[in-house]
Protein backbone atom coordinates (compact mmCIF):
# COMPACT_ATOMS: atom_id res chain seq x y z
CA UNK A 1 0.00 0.00 0.00
CA UNK A 2 1.42 3.35 -1.05
CA UNK A 3 1.77 5.74 1.56
CA UNK A 4 0.78 9.38 -0.32
CA UNK A 5 -3.16 7.93 -0.07
CA UNK A 6 -3.56 4.01 1.05
CA UNK A 7 -3.86 3.10 -2.94
CA UNK A 8 -2.89 0.30 -3.94
CA UNK A 9 0.20 1.17 -6.01
CA UNK A 10 0.49 -2.06 -7.86
CA UNK A 11 -2.91 -0.44 -9.99
CA UNK A 12 -1.82 2.63 -9.77
CA UNK A 13 1.84 4.22 -9.99
CA UNK A 14 3.31 7.36 -11.54
CA UNK A 15 5.15 5.96 -14.59
CA UNK A 16 2.31 4.61 -16.20
CA UNK A 17 -1.13 4.64 -15.00
CA UNK A 18 -3.05 3.12 -18.16
CA UNK A 19 -4.94 0.50 -16.66
CA UNK A 20 -9.00 1.40 -16.64
CA UNK A 21 -10.34 0.69 -12.63
CA UNK A 22 -12.33 -2.45 -12.55
CA UNK A 23 -14.82 -3.11 -10.09
CA UNK A 24 -17.91 -5.85 -8.77
CA UNK A 25 -15.14 -8.71 -9.99
CA UNK A 26 -14.75 -10.29 -6.42
CA UNK A 27 -17.65 -12.25 -4.47
CA UNK A 28 -20.55 -9.84 -3.07
CA UNK A 29 -19.36 -9.59 0.77
CA UNK A 30 -22.00 -7.64 2.17
CA UNK A 31 -25.84 -9.53 2.48
CA UNK A 32 -28.16 -7.39 4.58
CA UNK A 33 -31.42 -9.28 5.44
CA UNK A 34 -34.92 -7.70 4.56
CA UNK A 35 -33.08 -4.74 2.67
CA UNK A 36 -33.54 -6.24 -0.74
CA UNK A 37 -36.72 -4.14 -1.86
CA UNK A 38 -36.09 -1.32 -4.09
CA UNK A 39 -35.31 2.05 -2.33
CA UNK A 40 -33.83 5.78 -2.73
CA UNK A 41 -31.14 6.55 -1.14
CA UNK A 42 -29.60 10.21 -1.12
CA UNK A 43 -26.01 10.81 -1.59
CA UNK A 44 -25.14 13.85 -2.76
CA UNK A 45 -22.12 13.25 -4.07
CA UNK A 46 -19.83 15.47 -5.70
CA UNK A 47 -18.39 13.39 -8.55
CA UNK A 48 -14.63 14.92 -8.83
CA UNK A 49 -14.69 15.24 -5.30
CA UNK A 50 -12.24 12.22 -4.60
CA UNK A 51 -10.14 14.48 -6.98
CA UNK A 52 -10.31 17.39 -4.94
CA UNK A 53 -9.59 15.58 -1.26
CA UNK A 54 -6.30 14.82 -3.16
CA UNK A 55 -5.96 18.15 -4.17
CA UNK A 56 -6.63 19.64 -0.86
CA UNK A 57 -3.87 17.55 0.13
CA UNK A 58 -1.11 18.65 -2.05
CA UNK A 59 -2.27 22.27 -1.70
CA UNK A 60 -1.60 21.25 2.24
CA UNK A 61 1.97 19.63 1.57
CA UNK A 62 3.13 22.27 -1.14
CA UNK A 63 1.92 24.98 1.65
CA UNK A 64 4.11 23.35 4.23
CA UNK A 65 7.22 23.13 1.84
CA UNK A 66 6.35 26.67 0.92
CA UNK A 67 6.03 25.85 -3.16
CA UNK A 68 4.61 28.07 -5.47
CA UNK A 69 2.46 25.44 -7.54
CA UNK A 70 2.19 26.53 -11.01
CA UNK A 71 -0.13 24.50 -13.68
CA UNK A 72 0.93 24.82 -17.11
CA UNK A 73 -2.09 23.71 -19.42
CA UNK A 74 -2.40 24.65 -23.42
CA UNK A 75 -3.41 22.50 -26.60
CA UNK A 76 -0.45 20.38 -27.58
CA UNK A 77 2.36 22.39 -29.36
CA UNK A 78 1.83 25.82 -27.98
CA UNK A 79 5.56 26.12 -26.55
CA UNK A 80 4.96 24.82 -22.93
CA UNK A 81 8.03 22.96 -22.70
CA UNK A 82 9.61 25.79 -24.13
CA UNK A 83 8.83 28.21 -22.44
CA UNK A 84 8.96 26.11 -19.41
CA UNK A 85 12.84 25.31 -20.25
CA UNK A 86 13.73 28.94 -21.11
CA UNK A 87 12.28 29.78 -18.08
CA UNK A 88 13.88 27.73 -15.93
CA UNK A 89 17.03 28.75 -17.52
CA UNK A 90 16.74 32.22 -16.54
CA UNK A 91 16.00 31.10 -12.40
CA UNK A 92 18.09 28.08 -12.14
CA UNK A 93 20.37 28.82 -9.36
CA UNK A 94 18.73 31.94 -8.08
CA UNK A 95 15.45 29.84 -6.39
CA UNK A 96 14.84 26.11 -5.98
CA UNK A 97 12.79 24.81 -8.75
CA UNK A 98 11.19 21.61 -9.90
CA UNK A 99 8.73 20.33 -12.45
CA UNK A 100 6.40 17.52 -13.00
CA UNK A 101 5.51 16.89 -16.90
CA UNK A 102 2.49 14.95 -17.71
CA UNK A 103 1.93 13.33 -21.15
CA UNK A 104 0.24 10.76 -21.77
CA UNK A 105 3.61 8.85 -23.27
CA UNK A 106 7.25 9.40 -23.89
CA UNK A 107 9.80 10.70 -21.17
CA UNK A 108 11.05 13.67 -24.46
CA UNK A 109 10.04 16.29 -21.89
CA UNK A 110 11.40 15.38 -18.67
CA UNK A 111 14.35 14.65 -20.17
CA UNK A 112 14.60 18.06 -22.05
CA UNK A 113 14.00 19.62 -18.73
CA UNK A 114 16.49 17.72 -16.65
CA UNK A 115 19.27 19.01 -19.33
CA UNK A 116 18.84 22.67 -17.63
CA UNK A 117 19.53 20.92 -14.48
CA UNK A 118 16.02 21.05 -12.71
CA UNK A 119 14.98 17.99 -11.13
CA UNK A 120 12.06 16.45 -13.01
CA UNK A 121 9.46 13.58 -12.80
CA UNK A 122 7.72 12.42 -15.83
CA UNK A 123 4.11 11.24 -15.17
CA UNK A 124 2.96 8.71 -18.27
CA UNK A 125 -0.96 9.46 -18.39
CA UNK A 126 -0.97 6.12 -20.09
CA UNK A 127 -4.84 6.44 -21.75
CA UNK A 128 -5.48 9.26 -19.63
CA UNK A 129 -6.35 12.75 -20.96
CA UNK A 130 -5.24 14.73 -18.30
CA UNK A 131 -3.19 14.97 -14.77
CA UNK A 132 -4.95 14.22 -12.11
CA UNK A 133 -4.58 15.05 -8.19
CA UNK A 134 -3.91 11.31 -6.86
CA UNK A 135 -1.10 11.34 -10.05
CA UNK A 136 0.23 14.75 -8.67
CA UNK A 137 0.48 13.30 -5.19
CA UNK A 138 2.22 10.39 -5.94
CA UNK A 139 4.78 12.74 -8.16
CA UNK A 140 5.25 15.41 -5.07
CA UNK A 141 6.12 12.27 -3.08
CA UNK A 142 9.54 11.44 -5.25
CA UNK A 143 10.13 14.96 -5.69
CA UNK A 144 12.63 16.41 -3.91
CA UNK A 145 11.20 19.93 -3.17
CA UNK A 146 13.78 22.46 -1.68
CA UNK A 147 11.94 25.10 0.42
CA UNK A 148 10.77 28.59 -1.21
CA UNK A 149 10.77 27.25 -4.41
CA UNK A 150 8.37 27.28 -7.90
CA UNK A 151 6.94 23.88 -9.07
CA UNK A 152 5.82 23.63 -12.37
CA UNK A 153 3.27 21.32 -13.29
CA UNK A 154 2.98 20.94 -17.45
CA UNK A 155 -0.05 19.48 -18.25
CA UNK A 156 -0.88 16.91 -20.68
CA UNK A 157 -1.31 19.39 -24.22
CA UNK A 158 -4.92 19.43 -24.03
CA UNK A 159 -7.05 22.83 -23.70
CA UNK A 160 -10.41 20.55 -22.49
CA UNK A 161 -10.43 18.16 -19.84
CA UNK A 162 -7.26 19.70 -17.66
CA UNK A 163 -9.31 22.70 -17.04
CA UNK A 164 -11.87 20.42 -14.86
CA UNK A 165 -8.99 18.85 -12.70
CA UNK A 166 -7.79 20.76 -9.12
CA UNK A 167 -3.78 19.24 -8.50
CA UNK A 168 -3.52 21.37 -5.74
CA UNK A 169 -1.76 24.55 -7.52
CA UNK A 170 -1.84 28.07 -6.85
CA UNK A 171 -2.53 29.18 -10.54
CA UNK A 172 -3.37 27.35 -13.32
CA UNK A 173 -1.56 29.57 -16.48
CA UNK A 174 -3.64 29.01 -19.54
CA UNK A 175 -0.81 29.33 -22.88
CA UNK A 176 -2.06 30.35 -25.83
CA UNK A 177 0.04 30.38 -29.27
CA UNK A 178 -0.78 32.87 -32.14
CA UNK A 179 -0.47 30.26 -34.66
CA UNK A 180 -3.68 28.53 -32.68
CA UNK A 181 -6.32 31.12 -34.07
CA UNK A 182 -7.58 34.26 -31.57
CA UNK A 183 -11.01 32.33 -30.86
CA UNK A 184 -9.54 29.87 -28.44
CA UNK A 185 -10.84 31.08 -25.43
CA UNK A 186 -14.33 31.05 -27.08
CA UNK A 187 -13.53 27.71 -28.28
CA UNK A 188 -12.06 26.31 -24.88
CA UNK A 189 -13.69 28.12 -22.51
CA UNK A 190 -13.64 26.49 -19.57
CA UNK A 191 -10.02 26.44 -19.60
CA UNK A 192 -9.47 30.40 -19.64
CA UNK A 193 -12.24 30.41 -17.22
CA UNK A 194 -10.29 28.14 -14.66
CA UNK A 195 -7.04 30.24 -15.79
CA UNK A 196 -5.85 33.26 -13.76
CA UNK A 197 -2.91 34.33 -16.37
CA UNK A 198 -3.21 33.96 -20.29
CA UNK A 199 0.05 33.77 -21.88
CA UNK A 200 0.21 34.64 -25.53
CA UNK A 201 3.01 32.91 -27.37
CA UNK A 202 5.43 32.92 -30.04
CA UNK A 203 5.10 36.75 -30.76
CA UNK A 204 7.55 36.48 -32.79
CA UNK A 205 5.83 35.25 -35.30
CA UNK A 206 3.31 38.00 -35.27
CA UNK A 207 4.71 39.81 -38.40
CA UNK A 208 4.02 36.28 -40.40
CA UNK A 209 0.23 35.88 -39.03
CA UNK A 210 -3.17 38.02 -38.85
CA UNK A 211 -3.36 37.03 -35.79
CA UNK A 212 -5.82 39.70 -34.05
CA UNK A 213 -3.91 40.06 -30.66
CA UNK A 214 -7.01 42.49 -28.82
CA UNK A 215 -9.64 40.25 -30.08
CA UNK A 216 -8.21 37.25 -28.44
CA UNK A 217 -7.59 39.25 -25.33
CA UNK A 218 -11.67 39.80 -25.48
CA UNK A 219 -12.38 37.02 -25.90
CA UNK A 220 -10.49 35.49 -23.30
CA UNK A 221 -12.22 38.36 -21.31
CA UNK A 222 -15.70 37.63 -22.33
CA UNK A 223 -15.27 33.91 -20.18
CA UNK A 224 -13.24 35.18 -17.80
CA UNK A 225 -13.02 38.80 -16.86
CA UNK A 226 -10.10 38.68 -14.74
CA UNK A 227 -7.73 36.83 -16.33
CA UNK A 228 -4.91 38.51 -16.21
CA UNK A 229 -2.59 38.45 -19.89
CA UNK A 230 1.38 38.83 -20.94
CA UNK A 231 2.89 38.76 -24.45
CA UNK A 232 5.64 36.44 -24.77
CA UNK A 233 8.24 34.70 -26.99
CA UNK A 234 9.77 31.94 -25.27
CA UNK A 235 12.44 31.69 -28.59
CA UNK A 236 13.30 35.91 -28.91
CA UNK A 237 12.84 36.61 -25.12
CA UNK A 238 10.49 39.06 -25.99
CA UNK A 239 7.92 39.85 -22.50
CA UNK A 240 10.10 36.73 -20.39
CA UNK A 241 11.04 39.66 -18.06
CA UNK A 242 6.97 40.18 -17.30
CA UNK A 243 6.46 36.38 -16.65
CA UNK A 244 9.37 36.36 -14.51
CA UNK A 245 8.31 39.43 -12.74
CA UNK A 246 5.07 37.67 -12.61
CA UNK A 247 6.22 34.36 -11.21
CA UNK A 248 8.14 36.39 -8.61
CA UNK A 249 5.66 38.24 -7.48
CA UNK A 250 3.62 35.44 -6.83
CA UNK A 251 6.13 33.67 -4.89
CA UNK A 252 6.73 36.72 -2.72
CA UNK A 253 3.52 37.07 -1.56
CA UNK A 254 3.38 33.21 -0.98
CA UNK A 255 6.04 33.87 1.33
CA UNK A 256 4.59 36.87 2.90
CA UNK A 257 1.26 35.13 3.61
CA UNK A 258 3.38 32.39 5.88
CA UNK A 259 5.29 35.11 7.68
CA UNK B 1 -14.42 15.72 -22.06
CA UNK B 2 -13.65 12.94 -20.17
CA UNK B 3 -16.49 11.20 -20.36
CA UNK B 4 -15.52 7.77 -19.85
CA UNK B 5 -13.69 8.81 -16.47
CA UNK B 6 -15.86 10.23 -15.21
CA UNK B 7 -18.29 7.01 -15.49
CA UNK B 8 -15.43 5.08 -13.55
CA UNK B 9 -15.24 8.33 -10.73
CA UNK B 10 -19.56 7.53 -10.96
CA UNK B 11 -19.09 3.72 -10.69
CA UNK B 12 -16.26 3.98 -8.05
CA UNK B 13 -18.70 6.22 -5.73
CA UNK B 14 -21.29 3.82 -6.32
CA UNK B 15 -19.58 0.95 -5.03
CA UNK B 16 -18.62 3.05 -1.80
CA UNK B 17 -21.92 4.28 -1.19
CA UNK B 18 -23.34 -0.28 -1.26
CA UNK B 19 -20.97 -0.60 1.94
CA UNK B 20 -22.41 2.62 3.90
CA UNK B 21 -26.20 2.05 2.24
CA UNK B 22 -26.12 -1.72 2.59
CA UNK B 23 -27.43 -2.08 -1.27
CA UNK B 24 -26.55 -4.84 -3.53
CA UNK B 25 -28.11 -3.44 -6.80
CA UNK B 26 -28.26 0.33 -8.51
CA UNK B 27 -31.24 -0.17 -10.22
CA UNK B 28 -31.55 4.03 -10.98
CA UNK B 29 -29.17 6.74 -10.62
CA UNK B 30 -29.97 10.64 -11.19
CA UNK B 31 -27.20 12.82 -11.62
CA UNK B 32 -27.23 16.55 -11.68
CA UNK B 33 -25.03 18.16 -14.38
CA UNK B 34 -24.84 21.90 -15.39
CA UNK B 35 -24.73 23.37 -19.09
CA UNK B 36 -21.22 24.74 -17.93
CA UNK B 37 -19.69 21.52 -16.42
CA UNK B 38 -18.30 20.49 -19.65
CA UNK B 39 -19.70 17.01 -19.72
CA UNK B 40 -21.57 16.00 -23.09
CA UNK B 41 -24.44 14.00 -22.20
CA UNK B 42 -24.98 11.75 -25.19
CA UNK B 43 -20.74 10.84 -24.57
CA UNK B 44 -21.85 9.88 -20.60
CA UNK B 45 -24.75 7.71 -21.63
CA UNK B 46 -22.78 5.74 -23.63
CA UNK B 47 -19.65 5.89 -21.60
CA UNK B 48 -22.25 4.68 -18.48
CA UNK B 49 -23.37 2.20 -19.76
CA UNK B 50 -20.08 0.60 -21.18
CA UNK B 51 -18.27 1.08 -17.74
CA UNK B 52 -21.26 -0.50 -15.77
CA UNK B 53 -20.85 -3.17 -17.12
CA UNK B 54 -19.86 -6.42 -14.52
CA UNK B 55 -20.33 -3.85 -11.68
CA UNK B 56 -23.58 -3.59 -9.21
CA UNK B 57 -24.66 -0.79 -11.43
CA UNK B 58 -24.70 -2.74 -14.38
CA UNK B 59 -28.17 -2.37 -16.25
CA UNK B 60 -28.99 0.97 -14.05
CA UNK B 61 -30.74 3.80 -15.77
CA UNK B 62 -29.73 7.36 -15.66
CA UNK B 63 -31.50 10.36 -15.23
CA UNK B 64 -29.98 13.76 -15.78
CA UNK B 65 -31.24 16.43 -13.95
CA UNK B 66 -30.05 20.00 -15.56
CA UNK B 67 -29.90 23.01 -13.08
CA UNK B 68 -29.99 26.19 -15.33
CA UNK B 69 -27.12 28.13 -15.71
CA UNK B 70 -26.73 31.75 -14.04
CA UNK B 71 -23.95 34.83 -13.41
CA UNK B 72 -23.42 37.39 -11.78
CA UNK B 73 -23.39 40.67 -13.47
CA UNK B 74 -20.70 43.13 -11.99
CA UNK B 75 -22.51 45.92 -14.34
CA UNK B 76 -26.44 45.02 -13.60
CA UNK B 77 -25.52 43.58 -9.75
CA UNK B 78 -27.88 41.15 -9.92
CA UNK B 79 -28.11 37.69 -10.79
CA UNK B 80 -28.73 36.58 -14.77
CA UNK B 81 -29.74 33.49 -16.74
CA UNK B 82 -26.92 32.05 -18.89
CA UNK B 83 -26.19 28.93 -21.24
CA UNK B 84 -22.30 29.35 -21.47
CA UNK B 85 -19.34 30.44 -20.71
CA UNK B 86 -19.05 33.20 -23.21
CA UNK B 87 -22.43 34.21 -23.17
CA UNK B 88 -23.47 37.87 -22.47
CA UNK B 89 -26.01 39.55 -20.22
CA UNK B 90 -28.96 39.27 -21.25
CA UNK B 91 -29.77 42.68 -19.69
CA UNK B 92 -27.14 44.89 -20.36
CA UNK B 93 -24.85 42.36 -23.37
CA UNK B 94 -21.66 43.08 -21.10
CA UNK B 95 -19.12 40.46 -20.23
CA UNK B 96 -18.65 41.17 -16.55
CA UNK B 97 -19.93 38.21 -15.34
CA UNK B 98 -19.04 36.07 -12.57
CA UNK B 99 -20.58 32.42 -12.75
CA UNK B 100 -22.35 31.32 -9.56
CA UNK B 101 -24.06 28.17 -10.88
CA UNK B 102 -24.41 25.81 -13.78
CA UNK B 103 -20.96 23.74 -13.05
CA UNK B 104 -22.69 20.95 -10.92
CA UNK B 105 -21.40 17.59 -11.26
CA UNK B 106 -23.14 15.22 -8.65
CA UNK B 107 -24.67 12.34 -7.78
CA UNK B 108 -27.93 13.18 -6.14
CA UNK B 109 -29.65 10.14 -5.39
CA UNK B 110 -30.34 6.41 -6.03
CA UNK B 111 -32.97 3.76 -6.21
CA UNK B 112 -31.27 0.81 -5.24
CA UNK B 113 -32.06 -2.99 -3.65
Amino acid sequence: MCTVCGCNESETHVSAINKPLHYGQGSAHAHAPGLSQQRMVQIEKDILGKNDRYAQANRERLRQAGQLCINLVSSPGSGKTTLLSETLECLVGTIPLAVIEGDQQTSNDAERIRATGVPAIQVNTGKGCHLDAHMVGHALAKLPLAEHGILFIENVGNLVCPAAFDLGEAHKVVILSITEGEDKPLKYPDMFAAADLMVINKMDLQPYLDFDLDRCIGYARRVNPEIEVLRVSARSGEGMDAWLDWLQLRRQSLLCSQL
Amino acid sequence: MHEMSICERIVQVLEEQARTHCYQRVKKVWLEIGPLAGVELEALRFSFEVVARGTLTEGAGLEIIQPPGEAWCLTCDKLVAIRERFDSCPECGGYRLRVTSGDQLRIKELQVE
